[in-house]
């Protein structure tokens, strides 16, 4: 039974004043508090107004709704308080077993591979190793270690097997061929959204409203749209205002606010105490010596460093992802993540629980393509700390989705129904000559959603669709594109009788334009 | 409508004499180089190509037959060839220096201190053993400085070395000298020290020493620099255009001035790159300039870019002016120039040198589409077919620049007066969205012409 509203709010309320006490902005705004008493302005009498009238002028009040703004847009609204904490990691049993196993079979080959090649998951450098990866931090893109022998824990293809053999025990599947169930690859009934349903949701990318990756292109003056568009930008990063700053990148961030749009949006001001605890991360990183090490310098060896637009950027690479896995403070999010951090044991205690770790310690196993999801980012970020935080913040509200198995919304299995759903109904034709020639479409779009598009599209398309997915806090996006890259190739595929014909047809996305290809999917079709 | 009656003198003694021609059912084309261009000729609706001694409306010559055969060459009215007879008084190192040394001093008693400072885009350079002593005084001045040695002929990076102490090219010029007497001028000439003009025969190579640039703007940690072109269609009256694409080289290493010996870190031209141990000819190693622009604009704002590229217009029209009246100026020639820009931290942007014959061999796939672009377009500016009236201010990816004075963004003609705010019809790293151009300016040019 679900709470009535009140109770509901309360709840919501009570969650969000939990989790900001443990928070250092709570101490922040407490000294603030403290130091305001020696104002001449505060007068013991009317204390608390005083105290109140000081936070909102000193600009500390915003903060702290950017905060609260923060907390609802990351945790989920707290579900009936007898409800059991898995309940809020995922609802459904079958989709919460289906990530157990998936996580057994990963962490089961993360061991083998720690086995043959006899390699610790983890040991301390000695002193002069540690010396070394101190002198050469900004440049470790110049190493060129033999990673021969070391695999990507899995690739978005095996991942896709997992999601495709996804049943629910409760619903009647069965080997009747009725019009629906056979079709896609994608066989779990979740809701997803049709086409009006996503008009009305996206209704700020609706033809009548302006928008940054079609209205400011050579054609149209920029006086019209783009010229206003950057003013109020700049009036919303003057008031510092999480919300509104939300809102505002719906119809896209001006290239030279984006950065501190993103940061807003995101609630990351890189103050002191952040450089510091990223200091840190870095100072352990070059204490210890972890097995996933050598997975993202492969990782990155093999995307990012040879990728077109990002190359440049492999040093910074290393130098978050490695720091990323050592951040316990990732841990946190797996209370509204469906997946469990992997444990392993100290050597000779297997399985005894007090000698278990999280491995590694921010309890995240890189796959082929995980630093895909940093690249991007470094187009904005220059200050390793601050791209950091970003990225992390980024990870913990919407990648983590994308690689584990839920039946959240923006969670990649939600992603892919809802693709299947789009193609089927609105190019149903298409869809069946894809099938029939064995290019099921998903086959193609999954990697690109897995990767949130990055490395596919050029950056600043890129960076245009990313801009969305902060201002809706939501990944459908990413599906909806996926399935207007179809459309708009869809006379090339109706032409091809292969899969991998299908997979050279969309090869090449680096020319797309995203927000006309998505205009017209969602809103100048006819339905 | 055509002007290219005036009768050819006949001259049996001139290698190649032209026919005057009537308007022209084909264009004949020689081409020296077999890259890029050749394909780009090749592909050119009526143009058909002549091999060996045959007649030429278009030659894209190579700049040694320009020397040998340009004096004593008769070219009608309408024939074009790519480059003008002593374009090395832009492209070699002690020329341009030599150049914009006394253009700066004229600017400064024509027009003040301040105005010359524009033309302090140059690192501090020398010419050497010409200079040597001049240089000398001036790397006593500062010590601890970096300076980096060239030849001034070569290109693409080759014969550079750096040094930071005295001593060290001091040993140099004994070695040098030692050479010079071992060996005949050829044994420099293997990697084609001597492809261009050369006044002074000297049996020692000439070097500039410049002044090196230590706080290079890096992305990544990687130094890089920039290639911008730029068409010259005549010196006098100066008419030239800026081309919307270009490309960012990085190096592959880091920078760091630790390891001066080390000089892959240092140049990026993509020449040098090549034999790095490490290169890895599938990166390319390069960004379209496009994403450069936005990669700045993201970190510093539009403003302190557009700035940042108003200054580097400059760079282009003061350079080309510093040699406007040496230049022989012949409406047959045009060229095309490659632009070598560097970026401090400060987003101060700094002329390395300028190529008249930039590569035009490709590197990769996006390298190849830019220069097929950049190649058609400059066959449309050329105009043989005789399309244009002369008064365009955009043809494809080229954007007219300078048109005996700057030219203005605001609609209309070349002939437009300026008025208001002046906006410099430039657009380096805006989106080269030329078909589409090309296609409205022909379709114009065609009512017009019915008209």
């Amino acid at each position: 039974m679900m709470p009535d509203q009140d109770t509901g709010l309360s709840l919501a309320i009570a969650q969000i004043v939990q989790r900001l006490k443990g928070s250092s902005f709570h101490s922040q705004l407490e000294r603030q508090a403290r130091i305001s008493l020696h104002k001449p302005e505060i007068k013991l009498e009317s204390l608390k107004e005083d105290i109140k009238e000081f936070l909102k002028t000193s600009g500390w009040e915003k903060k702290l709704q950017n905060a609260v703004y923060s907390e609802l847009n990351v945790f989920p609204s707290p579900c009936h308080p007898a409800a059991s904490p898995e309940h809020m990691k995922e609802p459904l049993v079958y989709m919460r077993k289906a990530q157990g196993s998936w996580e057994k079979r990963i962490l089961k080959s993360l061991n083998s591979m720690c086995t043959e090649l006899s390699i610790p998951l983890a040991q301390k450098r000695p002193i002069g190793g540690q010396k070394e990866l101190l002198n050469k931090w900004n440049e470790m893109g110049t190493d060129e270690p033999d990673l021969s022998l070391f695999r990507p824990v899995y690739a978005p293809k095996d991942f896709l097997e997992v999601l495709m053999n996804l049943r629910n025990p409760n619903y009647e599947n069965g080997d009747q061929p009725s019009f629906r169930n056979h079709l896609g690859l994608i066989q779990v009934p979740l809701k997803v959204k049709d086409i009006p349903e996503l008009r009305d949701y996206f209704s700020e990318l609706g033809l009548n409203i302006g928008q940054l990756g079609i209205d400011d292109s050579t054609q149209v003056p920029p006086e019209l749209f783009e010229n206003e568009h950057v003013r109020i930008g700049q009036t919303v990063l003057t008031e510092r205002d999480s919300a509104a700053a939300q809102q505002y990148v719906r119809q896209g961030c001006p290239t030279a606010l984006r950065a501190e749009l993103w940061a807003l949006i995101l609630n990351i001001s890189n103050q002191p105490e952040d450089i510091l605890y990223y200091e840190q991360l870095k100072s352990n990183v070059i204490h210890h010596d972890l097995l996933v090490d050598s997975l993202i310098y492969k990782d990155v060896k093999l995307t990012a460093s040879n990728d077109d637009y990002y190359f440049v950027f492999e040093d910074y690479l290393y130098q978050v992802l490695l720091c990323f896995s050592r951040d316990t403070s990732v841990l946190e999010h797996f209370s509204y993540n469906s997946a469990n951090p992997p444990k392993s044991y100290i050597r000779g205690k297997l399985g005894v629980e007090e000698y278990a770790v999280f491995y590694p310690p921010n309890g995240v196993i890189p796959f082929h393509g995980f630093s895909m999801y940093v690249a991007p980012l470094c187009f904005l970020y220059h200050e390793p700390s601050k791209l950091y935080q970003i990225f992390r913040e980024m990870y913990v509200r919407f990648f983590f989705r994308l690689h584990s198995i839920s039946s959240h919304p923006s969670g990649i299995v939600s992603l892919c129904l809802l693709f299947e759903t789009l193609l089927q109904t609105h190019l149903p034709q298409l869809f069946y000559h894809l099938r029939e020639i064995g290019a099921q479409p998903l086959r193609i779009s999954f990697k690109w959603m897995v990767r949130a598009f990055s490395g596919y599209l050029a950056t600043d398309q890129l960076l245009l669709l990313w801009d969305r997915i902060l201002g809706y806090n939501s990944l459908e996006i990413l599906a909806v594109l996926a399935a207007s890259v179809f459309a708009f190739r869809a006379v090339n595929l109706m032409e091809v009788t292969s899969l991998a014909a299908a997979e050279a047809v969309l090869a090449d996305l680096s020319t797309l334009k995203v927000m006309p290809l998505l205009q017209i999917f969602l809103f100048a079709t006819v339905t | 409508m055509r002007k290219h009656q005036n009768s050819p003198v006949k001259n049996k003694h001139l290698q190649f004499s032209k026919i005057k021609m009537k308007p022209r059912a084909c264009i004949r084309f020689k081409c020296a180089l077999t890259n890029t261009i050749l394909d780009i000729l090749r592909q050119r609706p009526g143009w058909v190509e002549v091999k060996e001694e045959g007649e030429w409306d278009f030659y894209w010559c190579d700049v040694s037959w320009l020397r040998e055969n340009f004096d004593h060459t008769y070219m009608d009215e309408h024939v074009r060839i790519c480059h003008f007879r002593n374009h090395y008084e832009l492209t070699r190192k002690n020329y341009i220096v030599k150049n914009l040394k006394r253009f700066r001093k004229q600017i400064e008693r024509e027009a003040g201190k301040l105005e010359a400072t524009k033309c302090d885009f140059f690192p501090k350079t020398f010419e050497m053993p010409s200079e040597y002593h001049l240089f000398v005084e001036e790397f006593r001045k500062n010590p601890g400085i970096t300076w980096i040695m060239k030849p001034v002929a070569r290109s693409q990076g080759r014969g550079i070395f750096l040094f930071r102490k005295l001593k060290d090219v001091i040993d140099w010029r004994k070695v040098r000298h030692v050479l010079s007497l071992l060996a005949p001028p050829e044994f420099f000439g293997k990697d084609g020290v001597r492809t261009d003009d050369q006044k002074d025969e000297t049996q020692v190579e000439n070097y500039v020493a410049q002044c090196y640039i230590e706080n290079p703007y890096l992305i990544g940690g990687r130094k890089f620099d920039l290639r911008v072109y730029v068409l010259v269609m005549s010196y006098i009256p100066l008419k030239a255009w800026l081309y919307r694409d270009g490309f960012a080289r990085f190096s592959n290493t880091r920078f760091t001035l630790n390891s001066i010996d080390d000089h892959y870190v240092h140049l990026t031209n993509v020449a040098v790159q090549k034999t790095a141990p490490d290169y890895d000819p599938e990166k390319g190693c390069k960004w379209m300039i496009q994403r450069f622009r936005q990669y700045l604009t993201a970190k510093h704002g539009a403003e302190q870019v557009e700035t940042l590229f108003a200054e580097m217009d400059n760079i282009f029209i003061k350079s080309l002016q510093s040699v406007q009246k040496v230049i022989i100026s012949d409406k047959h020639c045009f060229e095309l120039y490659g632009y070598d820009i560097l970026i401090d931290q400060d987003l101060k942007p700094w002329l390395l040198e300028v190529n008249a014959s930039p590569s035009l061999t490709a590197s990769s796939q996006e390298d190849c589409e830019l220069k097929c672009r950049l190649l058609k377009d400059t066959l449309h500016v050329v105009d043989m077919e005789g399309r244009l009236t002369g008064k365009e201010k955009r043809v494809g990816g080229f954007d007219l620049m300078w048109n005996d004075g700057p030219v203005s963004r605001a609609e209309g003609n070349v002939d437009t007066p300026v008025n208001g705010s002046f906006m410099a019809n430039t657009c380096l790293g805006y989106n080269n969205d030329r078909k589409k151009q090309l296609k409205q300016l022909f379709k114009l040019l065609h009512t017009q012409q019915k008209v």
